[in-house]
């Protein structure tokens, strides 16, 4: 039988690729939000394996909605990258210093 | 080691094996593909959890629509990839150590605690509702009536989301010929009407 534990580890070691995705990535921006879609992905496992451990299909409903704003997030995203393209003709990340940031 | 088990570390070990290629591999196209495998692999381990429903609705809309997304974008823009000395080495060390210390915590934290659910009892849609029914129906069963509100939140999420993206990346631009139906349409000014006299004709 696997273990709820099993599971939260999977999930823990999801969010962290993808965390170390946005950190280590300066080559473009495309890379950073496929490095989202992971954490997200990540949370939903945490979520459904809680769902199934309490016998509670509360956690499934929430995963449902969580996967919605994650299609909604990747499609503004992906907008606001190829009006940047068009503009600034560049997606590379260090070239972006429009805010001095 | 029973079969579900042995599923579960297949599914997981190409899991992690695969996003840790989309952040590492140089070609943006490669890394959509790992992505999907990603996806579908995650698909998996939502089967191993009872999460058919849910399985389904990742390949169909992560992979069907959203990968195919980022596919179509990154074919349509322009990377100049490795054009120029990559400085990795950079954010490398920073970048590492976060991420390091990030997966040390939790699964030190993980392995060491055992969580006790057996005596929760704030179950408010318990599976045991939901017996004679399948996944897809028992989600239907409560998405459609103590959720509604959410529901209908989430549809306009995505219609905020889908208008945004369309007027972002709408344009207009010069020299380009384009049908203006109401002058086509329109007649007034465009045809002359004449008396024509019996065997003379007109001019034109």
């Amino acid at each position: 039988m696997i273990e709820l534990n099993q599971f939260l580890i999977l999930s823990a070691l999801l969010f962290s690729i993808g965390v170390i995705g946005i950190f280590l990535n300066r080559k473009n921006v495309i890379i950073i939000l496929m490095s989202i879609e992971i954490i997200l992905l990540a949370v939903n496992i945490n979520l459904i394996a809680f769902s199934y451990f309490l016998n509670d299909l509360t956690g499934q409903i929430f995963s449902l909605f969580v996967l919605t704003v994650a299609a909604a997030e990747a499609a503004i995203g992906l907008a606001i990258l190829v009006i940047y393209n068009r503009n600034a003709g560049s997606i590379e990340i260090e070239k972006i210093n429009t805010l001095k940031g | 080691m029973s079969i579900s088990l042995l599923t579960f570390y297949l599914f997981s070990a190409i899991l992690l094996l695969s996003s840790l290629m989309v952040i590492s591999t140089k070609n943006p196209v490669h890394s959509v593909l790992f992505l999907i495998l990603a996806f579908l692999n995650a698909a998996g381990i939502f089967v191993i959890l009872h999460a058919e429903f849910l399985a389904m609705i990742l390949i169909i809309v992560y992979v069907g629509a959203v990968a195919v997304l980022f596919l179509f974008v990154v074919m349509m823009l322009d990377f100049k990839t490795s054009l120029e000395k990559d400085n990795i080495l950079q954010y490398m060390p920073i970048g590492l150590l976060i991420g390091l210390v990030f997966i040390a915590e939790l699964v030190i934290v993980l392995i060491n605690t055992r969580l006790d659910l057996s005596n929760i009892q704030i179950l408010t849609n318990p599976l045991s509702n939901f017996l004679d029914q399948s996944n897809t129906e028992a989600i239907g069963s409560i998405l459609y009536t103590n959720y509604v509100l959410y529901f209908q939140l989430s549809g306009v999420i995505l219609l905020v989301a889908m208008v945004g993206s369309i007027v972002l990346t709408l344009r207009d631009r010069e020299g380009v010929k384009r049908q203006i139906v109401s002058e086509q349409v329109d007649r007034k000014g465009k045809i002359e009407l004449v008396d024509v006299k019996s065997g003379e004709g007109v001019d034109i």
